[in-house]
């Protein structure tokens, strides 16, 4: 009877704790956002990461889009994200070098965006310095070739001050009061809604489409230890993401003026590392490379098969640099091509939840 | 003053059953494996695996890149023949630090003496191709075309680094390819003889000593067995035949 006496009072308290809440106009209680999780990547790989102190909310990702979207977010409102990754190009950059608000070229190819959420080691830029989604989205803003700004407090005074946005970031995140990690926390939301798992490769996975015999010989190279072997590096069948997110030296250069992951790690053994892109998206994300060296996917090809440098670095996979590659017949190449391109998913471009409002 | 008085008899309860299972020599013990890595003596692990220089038992002079390996099935053996299996698998690589030790999920077995034994890769019936995420994660998949499934072992380094002309090697194991759609199994069952006399919560050492990969019963000479070797038929299976050897029990601390 006590018990019984003391439950309800809890409860009362509980309700009336609750109901108070609710009639408090700043307790307005985001949405949670569902990941529409292709079904090939919920069976075949592990759980995508999102972390726990920044759940996605259908209010923090469409926030999150307007600002990827928004000039705001430079110096003198001319450039946004989506100045250097562009929808139609799997929001990579067709440019070899972007330009910022400076109109000065960077040093490195911008870098496609989909599929970030199962980034599993969470390292971002050709060179994997940036830990976090949240963490990289602080870059761009603060740097002078992008997007400009001297520090994140002129960005931070220019949002709280808009008519609208406070508003937006109360709604997302509980606080009209807009910093830096609130905006990079929105961003990273809505990047991580970036999915791409709709190419044709994906049906054929999925048993609704078949390859054609050229597809399949050019899957067959890309799988064979004896002519492309290229799985050890971009991903198979059985793993979606059709790359490792790993850093390789795929003997681009015999000395490096750029050392990549070296610079991050300070090991001279990593130098001339770079991270191991997609090979999603292909048709839309050229040129390609960390410094967007080559124009056509031939010329990539062209690369392993005759074009690898020796160097005191390059991935003992690149076996055949001795001479110069894996020497992969005309047919070969061209096959390999083919298969290339079915890993492109046109339905990723015109998605209506990833373009602008 | 009531608090302490639970709290005190929580207390007397707690330690009176810790006397019970220390009476009791059917205690359930818990094991974890923790492996470690040499290569005959050199201590490897992530701070040295590619700055090491180590020589084979043919004389060829070796940097490592890369090894990660998959084992499965672990399986203690008392000396009445009881056996405790534990579920999962381990896939260790060298690089992270993080991957050499294997708590498996369910545990707790008597106090006893036992031998340990387990999987080198997976057996038939684990070697489901694309059924392990964390697996497919890691890119460990073996080509279908070979037979499918997963990779036991992927070894990448340089060899004749001591000459101007040093060398890719790519030693993969994995199921072995007879011929064209026709493939042997390649798994092998490491067993290990050496007493574990488990009273406690225990961590059982396991050894791998690498060279041991090149030296017995095949000397391997990385010159003709360099790469490809993953569609070589002889070459997995003098692999099959070497890995028995690696493993070795280490030290035994609860
Ligand atoms: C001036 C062009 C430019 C602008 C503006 C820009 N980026 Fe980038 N972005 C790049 C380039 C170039 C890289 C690769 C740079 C490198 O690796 O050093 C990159 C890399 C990235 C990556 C890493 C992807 C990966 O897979 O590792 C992310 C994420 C990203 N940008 C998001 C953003 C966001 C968010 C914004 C806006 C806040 C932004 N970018 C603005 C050019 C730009
Ligand atoms: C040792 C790992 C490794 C192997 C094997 C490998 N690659 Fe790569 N690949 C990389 C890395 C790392 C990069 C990025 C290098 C850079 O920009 O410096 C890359 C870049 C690429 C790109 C450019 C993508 C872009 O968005 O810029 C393509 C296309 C590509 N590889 C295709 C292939 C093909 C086809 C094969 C087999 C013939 C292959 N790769 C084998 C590691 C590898």
């Amino acid at each position: 009877m006590k018990n019984w006496l003391t439950y309800s009072l809890l409860f009362i308290t509980l309700i009336s704790c609750s109901s108070e809440e609710n009639s408090e106009e700043n307790a307005y209680v985001p949405i949670p956002f569902q990941l529409e999780i292709p079904p090939l990547f919920e069976e075949k790989l592990i759980d995508p990461i999102i972390p726990v102190t920044n759940k996605l909310t259908v209010e923090g990702v469409a926030l999150g889009k307007r600002l990827f979207f928004d000039n705001i977010l430079s110096v003198n409102n001319t450039k946004a994200c989506a100045s250097c990754h562009s929808p139609q190009h799997a929001f990579a950059d067709p440019s070899q070098f972007s330009v910022g608000v400076t109109n000065i070229e960077g040093t490195r190819n911008s870098m496609p965006l989909f599929n970030l959420a199962w980034n599993f080691d969470d390292r971002y830029f050709w060179d994997g310095h940036a830990l976090g989604l949240e963490n990289q989205a602080l870059e761009p803003v603060v740097d002078a070739n992008e997007l400009g700004n001297d520090s994140w407090q002129p960005i931070e005074a220019k949002l709280n001050n808009h008519p609208e946005y406070p508003q937006l970031f109360k709604q997302a995140f509980g606080s009209s009061t807009i910093t830096k990690t609130l905006v990079t926390k929105a961003i990273a939301q809505f990047e991580r809604t970036l999915i791409s798992g709709n190419s044709k490769f994906d049906k054929f996975s999925n048993g609704e489409v078949a390859l054609t015999p050229q597809e399949q010989n050019g899957l067959d190279v890309f799988m064979d230890e004896t002519r492309g072997d290229c799985f050890h590096c971009h991903g198979n069948p059985n793993n979606p993401l059709w790359t490792d997110n790993k850093f390789h030296n795929n003997g681009l250069d015999a000395t490096f003026s750029d050392l990549g992951f070296g610079l991050v790690t300070g090991n001279p053994n990593d130098n001339g590392k770079f991270k191991s892109p997609s090979l999603r998206n292909l048709a839309y994300t050229a040129p390609f490379m960390h410094d967007g060296r080559f124009a056509t996917l031939d010329q990539v090809i062209e690369h392993y098969s005759t074009g690898l440098q020796a160097s005191s670095t390059i991935d003992p996979l690149m076996k055949k640099v001795a001479q110069g590659g894996v020497n992969l017949s005309e047919q070969d190449k061209a096959d390999l091509k083919a298969f290339l391109l079915t890993l492109s998913d046109p339905s990723f471009l015109n998605n209506q939840a990833f373009l602008p409002e | 003053m009531k608090k302490t008085i639970a709290l005190l008899l929580l207390l007397a309860i707690t330690f009176s059953c810790n006397e019970d299972m220390d009476d009791n020599t059917t205690l359930s013990a818990s094991v974890n494996f923790k492996f470690t890595h040499n290569w005959n003596n050199t201590p490897i692990n992530s701070a040295n695996l590619d700055t090491e220089t180590v020589t084979n038992a043919n004389g060829e002079v070796i940097n490592m890149i890369r090894f990660r390996y998959l084992t499965s099935k672990f399986k203690l053996t008392n000396t009445a023949g009881d056996t405790y299996s534990f579920d999962g698998f381990k896939f260790t690589d060298l690089a992270q630090d993080d991957s050499y030790n294997f708590i498996p999920d369910i545990n707790g077995i008597p106090s006893g003496t036992y031998t340990l034994s387990f999987i080198w890769g997976f057996n038939e019936e684990d070697n489901i191709d694309g059924a392990y995420p964390t697996l497919n994660s890691a890119s460990w998949n073996w080509p279908e075309m070979l037979g499918g499934g997963y990779h036991f072992l992927q070894f990448d380094g340089m060899y004749n680094v001591d000459t101007p002309n040093p060398s890719p090697f790519n030693f993969h194991n994995g199921t072995a390819r007879v011929t064209d759609g026709l493939f042997e199994q390649n798994f092998a069952t490491i067993v290990l003889d050496t007493p574990i006399i488990i009273t406690n919560e225990a961590t059982i050492e396991v050894k791998m000593n690498i060279a041991e990969l090149f030296t017995n019963p095949n000397t391997w000479d990385l010159n003709v067995l360099d790469t490809p070797l993953m569609p070589n038929y002889d070459a997995q299976k003098m692999m099959q035949e070497n890995i028995l050897s690696v493993f070795s029990i280490g030290e035994i601390t609860q």
